[in-house]
């Protein structure tokens, strides 16, 4: 058998030994604890893990066995029957005949020729009968198991067990502590060496220095590992996979020689086999798929792993079909995790994340690979145990990347140390591009009092560390030192006061007094036995505002601009008027349109088109932000931007959908003016920040203004000669959610009024015959009507009345409704006759 | 609690006198070499290594609103088990470990500060002076300080 081989049995034999240990105690208790459904899982897991793993290394009948058991438990974790005592002798069972087999690989390498199908035979059964009650389990396989196995069953895998030694991460910890001290200790009689000529002190204290180096290094070893030792083992699993299942796929590696902590490495192993499994099952697309949608028939799954921002990022990518967060959707309601109105409420990517779900998997069969629903919550659960977080990117058809961020607690990193305002700070090499001296004509200039740098063409945002910190500033000196830093895919500058050694750190914790701050990512202690801080780049990068901030949606933030910035991830880019690229998250669009110009109508002097049934508004964008009247010229056709905002659409009239682009924020920079929210770098090339606040606000005054405040609409009674004005009005009244009735005259007015309660009364003027004011008197003289508000409306000059409601305002009309609807809502007491300004 | 020794150790700050249970002191040390903590609570005076484990140490007389410790006083660091890990009080004086009666201590007065009475246990009068117990839990945490 190959090394390679014999090293991943050993492990697998180690890591089973230890599982069934564990199992035996559990199924114990489990009978104790029928209903125990943390207890089940995890007895569940550990067949599944045994099963995964043999299936790799082949062992068939090890396979066979654990594979019915699994059947077995995962009707029992799932509710489906009853857990019997009977049904736990046989799992009893059959975790001793896995011991068996273990036992005949260790011994040989090989799994015996027992076959175990009685016991087979009966899981099967067992599985089938639901809850019926199962005869007696009989040792059948006890009797069948050959004698030069079964000796070995009670010191069970003692050469192996023997030649390792399991030592408790606390013990290194200490280890890691002495030597630290020993270092220092060191370092000062290094010192005392070289202030006197002793030579025996010399060679003494040389030796010492050698040994201390020794051990140091040595007990590093201990807790580090690069996570190629994980990874080694993972293109066998590919490519038994791809095998199993008919697919060609190949594994791309970068990073391998990324360190890790131990403990660590022990926490993603499992993870990691889990997610490449998935990725070679669910992900990459059978050869016959991928040619006919046009892609390599190789699939490819790429791992990566780096250091960043005191975090270790291992990335799994496949290139295949992607996963399809509609029918994540619709499995989460089918299997009873959601209701059909949450699964609606959820955001793409809470979408994705519904994988993470236990008992969510979207395989209709349940193959020997994955499908059972076990994978991506373990991994989850495994990968948050150590403080890591889990995400999971997807493109529909192009594939799908899962990415777990680790934090560092106890790792060697290359670290630069810099100076500001008079303290010592370290920031992780890995997030460092480049140090820029800016003097002389390179110098930092401002955009509207925000500082940037030109680097090679493109925009950096620059902060000053002393500011972020809140250190005491020194004054502007003639020449700066900035350090070019990238987090996630941002970059930006900062501002030091002075700029170190790069060296090797340690990184340890902070206490739990400052693990608030998001701007360190630990501490460590510098040779001269000071303590410095490790600055954390992305939280260095949020705090002054130079990066876009993912997480603080997440911290519930009420910053309107978080909003937008937050879901940076895709974004819709189109040009409306003078404004060649503008960008919106594609979140908040629901949907692109194109209509005939013959389509769309003005009504209420808006734009507006018949859109699935209801009458759409559309907001001429370019004039909108241009600040110009809307009488634009429309293309034909026009396309259009639904975006969606509560129960309400609005379209957004653009001259030009450009592009979708995809998590391309490079560096943004805040802006002033009205309708944007600033300016970023999307792609190559610039993009503003539609403010859809802004804009929907300043076209659509009533969007916002009634929203939520009547929990009745109210009813008004419009009363006005015109038929023309009364359909223009009542267009916006209609759209606003209100009742309208309509009147053309003082007599069919009066005739509305007593049929039925009015709240609001909007009266033209020059209502026929004899003008508002006879039917204002009117509804004055009957007492039942003093509660309903009245508005005159006026045509502008014709009628003299300058501080009425003009007719065609129809935007003002429609503010007036809303606040006098709100005041009847909160049942504000005001005059009974209103004319929002002087009376007739 | 572990007051059944009886035993405690005793600081000083300002002019107010602190008893711990003596088991929750690590150790106590001189000055040490600090590193500011820039945005930390106000209370954290900084880190300090004590031999590779980083420290966090709380300055005293701050946690208890008192007005800062006159330069060229070095604060003295009763370094106190804490969570697994420790946490460094600064505090003026170091003083004797004292002998107590678990049954005599004294519920604090109401009218005491609030800034004080929220972290200590209780009162022992002792025949020169008043020694307040400190409830270690409730002194170094911080999200109780910052409300304070």
């Amino acid at each position: 058998m190959e090394e390679q081989d014999l090293e991943v049995i050993h492990e697998f034999l180690v890591e089973s030994y230890e599982n069934l240990a564990k199992l035996d105690q559990e199924l114990v208790a489990l009978e104790s604890r029928p209903n125990d459904k943390s207890l089940l899982a995890g007895i569940f897991r550990t067949f599944h893990t045994i099963k995964g793993t043999c299936g790799f290394l082949g062992f068939a009948t090890l396979e066979k066995v654990t594979h019915q058991a699994e059947n077995l438990l995962s009707q029992l974790r799932d509710g489906q029957r009853e857990l019997t005592s009977s049904l736990v002798t046989l799992i009893l069972e059959t975790v001793d005949s896995v011991r068996r087999i273990l036992s005949a690989i260790e011994a040989g390498g090989a799994e015996g020729g027992e076959t175990f199908e009685p016991l087979i035979e009966k899981l099967r059964a067992a599985a089938q009968k639901g809850n019926e009650p199962l005869p007696p389990a009989a040792p059948a396989a006890a009797q069948t198991c050959p004698e030069n196995v079964s000796d070995e069953d009670g010191p069970k895998s003692g050469s192996i067990s023997d030649s390792n030694v399991r030592v408790g991460v606390e013990v290194l910890d200490k280890l890691m502590d002495l030597v630290g001290e020993l270092v220092l200790a060191r370092n000062q009689i290094l010192q005392y060496n070289s202030e006197r000529e002793e030579p025996v002190l010399n060679a003494t204290s040389q030796r010492l220095n050698l040994i201390t180096s020794e051990l140091q290094s040595g007990v590093m070893k201990t807790r580090m590992q690069p996570i190629g030792v994980v990874w080694n083992k993972l293109p066998r699993v590919v490519r038994d996979t791809a095998v199993a299942l008919g697919k060609q796929i190949r594994v791309e590696m970068d990073g391998a020689e990324t360190e890790l902590d131990r403990t660590i490495i022990e926490a993603i192993k499992d993870p990691l086999v889990h997610l490449v499994r998935n990725a070679c099952d669910h992900g990459i697309e059978r050869p016959e798929v991928r040619v006919r949608v046009g892609k390599a028939v190789q699939g490819t799954l790429s791992l990566r792993a780096y250091h960043e921002g005191g975090q270790v990022n291992i990335e799994i990518a496949d290139d295949g079909a992607g996963i399809d967060a509609a029918r994540l959707r619709q499995k989460a309601v089918d299997k009873g995790l959601l209701r059909p109105e949450e699964s609606g409420r959820l955001s793409e990517k809470e979408a994705l994340h519904l994988i993470f779900r236990p008992g969510f998997s979207t395989v209709e069969a349940v193959t020997n690979i994955s499908g059972r629903g076990v994978g991506m919550d373990v991994v989850k659960s495994h990968i948050e145990k150590v403080g890591g977080a889990v995400d999971v990117v997807s493109q529909p058809g192009k594939g799908c990347a899962i990415r777990l961020k680790i934090p560092l607690t106890l790792a060697i990193i290359p670290g630069l140390v810099v100076g500001s305002g008079g303290e010592r700070f370290v920031i992780p090499q890995v997030s460092l591009l480049e140090l820029i001296r800016l003097e002389g004509d390179r110098r930092l200039e401002n955009v509207n009092g925000t500082p940037v740098c030109r680097r090679r063409g493109s925009l950096l945002p620059v902060a000053s560390l002393s500011d972020v910190l809140g250190l005491a500033g020194t004054a502007p000196a003639e020449a700066v030192n900035m350090v070019v830093l990238q987090a996630e895919d941002q970059q930006f500058g900062l501002l030091v006061d002075a700029i170190g050694d790069s060296q090797e750190i340690v990184v340890k914790p902070l206490g739990k007094q400052l693990k608030g701050l998001s701007v360190y990512a630990g501490a460590t202690i510098m040779g001269d036995g000071r303590v410095a801080l490790i600055l954390d780049v992305r939280g260095i990068g949020q705090c002054s505002g130079v990066l876009a901030d993912s997480r603080q949606q997440a911290r519930g933030s009420r910053e309107p601009q978080s909003r937008v910035e937050s879901e940076r991830r895709r974004l819709l880019l189109f040009r409306a008027g003078s404004f060649e690229r503008l960008a919106l998250p594609l979140s908040v669009v629901s949907r692109l349109e194109e209509f005939p110009r013959s389509s769309i109508e003005k009504a209420g002097g808006r734009h507006v088109v018949q859109y699935r049934g209801e009458i759409l508004r559309l907001v001429p964008l370019g004039a909108v932000l241009e600040g110009t009247r809307p009488d634009i010229e429309i293309a034909d056709p026009a396309p259009v931007v639904v975006v969606k905002d509560g129960a309400r659409s609005v379209g957004l009239l653009v001259d030009e959908i450009l592009d979708v682009a995809e998590e391309a924020v490079i560096a943004r920079q805040k802006t002033t003016r009205k309708g944007l929210l600033g300016s970023a770098v999307v792609g190559t090339q610039v993009a503003d920040f539609l403010d859809l606040n802004f804009v929907i606000r300043a076209a659509v005054e009533d969007w916002f203004d009634d929203v939520g405040k009547t929990p009745t609409p109210a009813r008004i009674l419009l009363a006005e000669g015109s038929g023309f004005s009364r359909g223009l009005i009542r267009g916006g009244l209609d759209m606003a959610g209100y009742t309208v009735l309509e009147a053309s005259n003082f007599e069919e007015a009066l005739r509305r009024l007593e049929e039925q309660p009015v709240d609001i009364a909007l009266v033209a003027a020059d209502l026929p015959p004899h003008g508002a004011s006879a039917l204002l008197d009117a509804v004055g003289a009957r007492t039942e009507w003093h509660a309903i508000r009245v508005l005159t409306l006026a045509a502008g000059s014709e009628t003299g009345l300058p501080d009425g409601l003009a007719k065609f305002d129809g935007d003002g009309v429609l503010k007036s409704v809303a606040s006098l609807a709100a005041a009847i809502a909160c049942d504000f007491q005001t005059p009974q006759h209103t004319t929002t300004g002087g009376r007739p | 609690m572990t007051t059944e020794a009886g035993q405690f150790a005793t600081f000083v700050v300002s002019d107010l006198s602190f008893a711990v249970d003596v088991l929750r002191v690590q150790e106590v040390l001189q000055p040490q070499p600090m590193t500011r903590v820039p945005l930390a609570c106000g209370v954290i005076e900084g880190l300090i290594n004590l031999r590779g484990q980083i420290v966090t140490a709380i300055d005293m007389r701050r946690r208890l609103g008192l007005p800062p410790r006159g330069s060229g006083r070095p604060s003295m660091n009763m370094v106190i088990r804490y969570e697994d890990a420790a946490v460094s009080l600064l505090v003026d004086e170091i003083g004797d470990v004292l002998q107590l009666n678990p049954e005599a201590l004294d519920e604090p007065p109401v009218n005491l500060d609030s800034a004080v009475r929220n972290i200590i246990r209780g009162i022992y009068k002792l025949p020169d002076r008043l020694l307040l117990v400190l409830d270690i839990e409730r002194a170094v945490d911080l999200a109780q300080a910052m409300a304070a």
